[in-house]
């Protein structure tokens, strides 16, 4: 009989079947590790899925137009021209003037900047300005009346009815603005709108010139025209009169395109939750298969080929990984039920909670895939189970570290990462980040079990008790969990502990700001008329003039005498087009301050008349536009050309608060140039803030004021939201962590369950067994712990220093924190799971095993 | 001289010639089996004793291609093992050799029907079913089939063990002291049971034990002694006596 012919593939799926009989509770328990990591992705999958469709669908109320051109400077006539010449082809058109501005809320004489937004025509005309009432979003264009957004309605105890001053017109609220097109809740908590009729801004007196206004035009075309074609044939007109355009297609690309980077987080996220559930899975794997030992030994007694050994477990395995990704899948589903209530602040559109099939198939072929690749590791080894082992255990160890296999298994989990990660990352630089620092994160906790096991076993305390002796030696004994729990514990440690630090670090970069002695408040949009008025307020007041500087707004027309177009024709491309888009604000003067330090070239304070003026660059400015000590500019001011050479590169600490400027002048040039000029004081208290806030609004209407302390309050708030989302989904690594802990504890239960029982039975007391657990995974807990707070605070450390420029100190009373409820909750898993060994007869116990 | 007899030449089933085998334990080689030679005809019993450590059960494992000798040869069936990888000697086991092991060895998630049954299905045959049944009924256990090795007896169990062991029909089974988990009257029913399967399939019989009595049952005994063959009792016929 052809015996390997005769091997029907039908009957490993039989077998496989058979050999799961008496384990399959404990497989699921294996795989349940997987099952919240798996969920947090096809959540993350569906919500991105779902939000390119909405995108898709609701693009046009995004920018509620057919096409938005916009300024930063005033039409001239030619551009006028074109703009008239597009609204005749339109069926519909409106214009919008913006800009930030002081209000003043007359009732309770609150003082706010905010971003005002005033209107003509029947804007919007794809979706609605949403109001309450709905009606005073139509009715508000008509009248002295303003729409105020939510956010400041709730901050000033404002009602509809009420006064508010803007500039030297009192206007009516005439509604609570709920919602503007594209303008997510986020957005407005950072810039919170006032909508009033156009016809109206002229006579408040806001309109000045250096007023930094952005324009925009909104036209609805006939469905027969095709826009796009339209736009990218008018393209170059719209570049040469400063016009950009917004269309819905491009609308639609540039929030795909931000959502996506932001899906992109979340997904990697939710990743390192599956990461850390597939250490679970290949810890459990590996005990299974250990047990399963005998029964391979014996089937390969009775002619089983070390191939099909080895396929009938990776069946059983990818079944039940299988089975692992439907429920992740199917509790994914569930959870991206809720996730538009937790999302709803960052989007500017309503979100759908339809079933996503495609991220339910990603879901499975990720859990089928991660469940067989963990699982690999420990599964090799079933080929080379002796079938000498029914007779007596092999004698001779298997050394692993020397089959190809293994190493080739580590090479694909490593290559699956990165693969992932490039996927989401769409960029190969962040993709080895990605998969380095994870790779370098499990070396260091492998590395530390390793270590430590060898350490408790070379200096072993021998004086000590028992109790504490018998906890220790079980971190190194045969069938230890000591590496698992290293890896899964100190990862999950590692992972909460970063999303602390940073959020530490964001918000010690502001508070660092609002010390003592450094600025606090800002004044800027004064007219040079009004300078000598608001800084005598300012000292009437009894507060430091910390810094007044003039600002100039211009814009790079050349370099070396290359204009934008002729850079973008130059194959070499030596300048970056980025430098002719932007629009720059720059001051002159004759010294530098303490924040600036020239690095090259030679600082220059004035320049004589009819001489080029040596302009300083600021160091990351002159490399990112990639110009040098000499290279010549050309600057357009408000119209006029004035001829540059950079004379010096200035290094500067933008951690102050105080202007800090991209491009400096000398004295001598931009004196005469349109300007408006910006005062840095500190305020000791809110009452003195107020009041000085109420003065200069009242007097200067036209003038805007940064609050620090109001910048704080929204920041922080933006973090909590910010902090809500990403602990969300470090929520599913956090539980998974713990799933990992339980199920690994549990395993290395039966494993320890005979020993327990022996030690009963020789006498010891069911407090005696409780200790040594206690103490075997207090030092687990401790252990990993510690390695993951020491890996977040390197890892932070570094992201403090490099990426964020500040000194790196860490809460210690928090960290220490972290240790001892990390190590707690550990030893209460570790206890609270054996205790079936602690509370029954040790007969019962033996009974029911064998 | 020799004309009139008939000379009637028996086949071999085993033969094993300058058969060495050693381990390395903690960086010391440790010889366990030294130059043994035997061969064992078709049909016969034969019984390896020996006190523990002289190196039976290594002999055992090496005959039954269950791992690979230092130096010298085994040839089973005609087929010589020495060169053959494991998956090879895995289908030589499956397809000529039976084992009976002291614990056993039943595999604990199936049932006992099931563990009867995998020997052939491993072979790829079909309906199976009938067959193995009809092998519990001969060692008793035809209303037990459905019960998992932890629902049986001791006894019980190494009678399943018997009929999965002749289940394939083997050419030579190894027992491997097949009754030294069991106590004397329940070995003996399968000692019984064991040397009554054997006659009805015509196999060989080869049993290693310590247990002089039930060596004495079979038609020759091998005893070992440190690795070496202390003395081959071809002569020997106890079996009944």
């Amino acid at each position: 009989m052809d015996h390997k012919a005769g091997i029907n593939p039908l009957w490993l799926f039989k077998m496989a079947w058979r050999d799961s009989r008496k384990n399959r509770s404990r497989l699921f328990l294996f795989i349940s590790s997987m099952v919240l990591g798996i969920a947090a992705l096809v959540a993350i999958y569906a919500v991105g899925d779902n939000l390119n469709r909405d995108i898709d669908a609701q693009a046009a109320t995004l920018i509620g137009a057919d096409l938005n051109l916009h300024s930063n400077k005033e039409p001239a006539k030619p551009a006028r021209k074109l703009l008239d010449s597009l609204k005749a082809k339109s069926t519909d058109y409106a214009e919008e003037q913006s800009f930030a501005s002081m209000v003043l809320f007359i009732k309770g004489q609150g003082t706010r900047l905010v971003q005002i937004r005033a209107l003509e025509g029947d804007y919007t005309f794809y979706g609605q300005i949403e109001s309450t009432p709905q009606r005073a979003s139509k009715t508000f264009r008509t009248e002295k009346n303003v729409l105020v957004d939510r956010t400041l309605m709730l901050q000033y105890n404002a009602k509809v009815g009420d006064s508010v001053q803007i500039g030297k017109l009192n206007f009516n609220i005439a509604g609570t603005l709920d919602k503007a097109p594209g303008q997510s809740g986020f957005a407005s908590t950072i810039a919170p709108s006032i909508f009033l009729p156009l016809q109206y801004l002229a006579k408040t007196g806001l309109i000045e010139k250096g007023s930094r206004i952005s324009y925009n035009f909104y036209y609805k075309f006939p469905s027969t025209l095709n826009v796009d074609q339209m736009v990218t044939q008018l393209s170059k007109v719209f570049d040469k009169n400063d016009l950009d355009e917004d269309t819905i297609s491009s609308k639609k690309a540039s929030t795909g395109k931000s959502f996506a980077d932001v899906t992109k987080f979340l997904s990697l996220v939710g990743f390192i939750a599956l990461l850390l559930g597939c250490i679970g899975v290949a810890s459990a794997v590996h005990i299974y298969v250990k047990e399963k030992m005998q029964s391979v030994a014996i089937l390969r007694c009775l002619g089983l080929s070390s191939r099909q050994a080895f396929f009938i477990y990776l069946i059983q395995i990818t079944v039940i990984g299988l089975l692992g990704a439907i429920a992740g899948s199917l509790l994914g589903t569930l959870i991206q039920q809720i996730l538009p209530a937790v999302f709803k602040d960052f989007l500017p559109l309503e979100m759908s909670t339809r079933i996503s099939w495609r991220a339910i198939e990603q879901g499975l072929l990720l859990g089928v895939l991660i469940s067989f690749l963990f699982s690999l590791l420990p599964l090799i080894s079933i080929r080379k189970v002796s079938p000498l082992n029914t007779i007596r255990i092999s004698t001779e160890e298997q050394k692993t570290d020397k089959d190809i296999w293994r190493w080739l298994v580590y090479l694909l989990i490593i290559g699956f990462i990165a693969c992932f990660a490039r996927l989401q990352l769409h960029n190969w630089r962040e993709t080895l980040i990605f998969t380095g620092s994870i790779v370098v994160g499990f070396g260091i906790l492998y590395g530390v079990s390793a270590l430590t096991i060898k350490l408790i076993r070379r200096f072993f305390p021998n004086a000590w008790s028992y109790i504490w002796r018998q906890g220790l030696s079980n971190l190194y004994r045969p069938n230890n969990q000591t590496t698992v729990l290293v890896l899964a514990i100190g990862l999950g440690t590692a992972f909460i502990c970063t999303l602390f630090f940073v959020q530490s670090i964001l918000i010690g970069r502001i508070t660092l700001s609002t010390k003592e002695n450094q600025a606090n408040m800002i004044i800027f949009d004064i007219q040079p008329a009004q300078k000598a008025a608001v800084t005598k307020l300012t000292q009437g007041l009894g507060l430091p003039l910390i810094q007044e500087v003039p600002i100039v707004t211009i814009r790079l027309q050349e370099i070396n005498g290359l204009t934008e177009a002729d850079n973008k024709k130059d194959t070499a491309n030596r300048y970056s087009n980025r430098a002719f888009n932007s629009e720059l604000r720059v001051t002159f003067r004759d010294s530098l301050t303490s924040s600036e330090k020239i690095v090259a070239g030679k600082w220059q304070g004035i320049v004589k008349k009819g001489d080029t003026a040596r302009v300083s660059l600021e160091q990351g400015y002159a490399n990112r536009i990639r110009v040098g000590v000499g290279d010549k500019l050309l600057f357009n001011v408000q119209g006029v050309m004035i001829p540059a050479v950079v004379g010096s590169i200035r290094d500067v600490d933008w951690n102050r608060i105080q202007t800090n400027f991209r491009v400096l002048f000398p004295k001598g040039v931009l004196d005469d140039a349109p300007q408006f000029h910006v005062l840095v004081t500190r305020v000791p208290n809110a009452a003195t803030s107020a009041e000085f806030q109420q003065k200069l609004v009242s007097a200067f209407p036209n003038v805007s004021i940064i609050d620090l302390a109001l910048i704080l309050n929204v920041v922080n708030q933006i973090l909590d939201k910010i902090g809500f989302v990403i602990r969300f989904m470090a929520g599913f690594s956090i539980i998974t962590g713990l799933i990992v802990l339980i199920s690994s504890v549990l395993i290395s239960k039966y494993q320890r369950m005979q020993e327990s029982v022996l030690l009963r039975t020789l006498g010891a007391s069911s407090k005696q067994v409780f200790l040594i657990t206690a103490i075997e995974y207090l030092l687990l807990g401790a252990i990993a712990a510690f390695t993951g707070i020491m890996i977040a605070l390197a890892g932070n450390w570094a992201l403090a220093r490099f990426t964020f420029d500040i000194p790196f100190s860490p809460d210690w009373l928090a960290v220490l924190v972290i240790l001892v409820c990390i190590s707690l909750l550990t030893s209460l898993i570790g206890v609270l799971n054996s205790r079936s060994v602690l509370n029954r007869p040790p007969l019962e116990i033996l009974r029911k095993n064998n | 001289m020799f004309e009139n007899i008939k000379v009637i030449r028996v086949s071999e089933i085993l033969s094993v010639s300058s058969l060495n085998k050693s381990y390395t334990s903690a960086g010391t080689a440790l010889s366990v089996l030294q130059d043994v030679n035997f061969t064992i005809n078709q049909g016969s019993t034969v019984s390896i004793v020996g006190p523990s450590g002289s190196g039976k059960t290594t002999l055992l494992g090496l005959c039954a291609g269950l791992d690979r000798a230092t130096s010298g040869s085994v040839k089973l069936n005609g087929i010589t093992l020495d060169n053959l990888n494991e998956d090879e000697r895995a289908r030589i086991r499956n397809q000529y050799i039976g084992f009976i092991f002291q614990n056993f060895q039943l595999l604990p998630t199936l049932t006992a029907i099931e563990n009867v049954m995998v020997p052939l299905e491993l072979r790829g045959e079909r309906n199976v079913k009938s067959r193995a049944l009809a092998l519990l009924d001969k060692v008793g256990l035809a209303d037990r089939g459905h019960h998992y090795p932890t629902q049986l007896s001791g006894g019980e169990q190494q009678r399943v063990s018997l009929a999965r062991a002749f289940s394939n029909s083997p050419k030579i089974l190894f027992a491997d002291e097949p009754t030294g988990n069991l106590d004397t009257e329940t070995g003996h029913k399968v000692e019984k049971l064991l040397f009554d399967l054997n006659t009805d399939a015509g196999t060989t019989l080869i049993v290693v034990t310590h247990d002089l009595e039930l060596a004495g049952k079979t038609s020759r005994i091998i005893r070992l002694k440190a690795g070496a063959i202390l003395s081959d009792d071809l002569e020997s016929v106890h079996y009944g006596s």
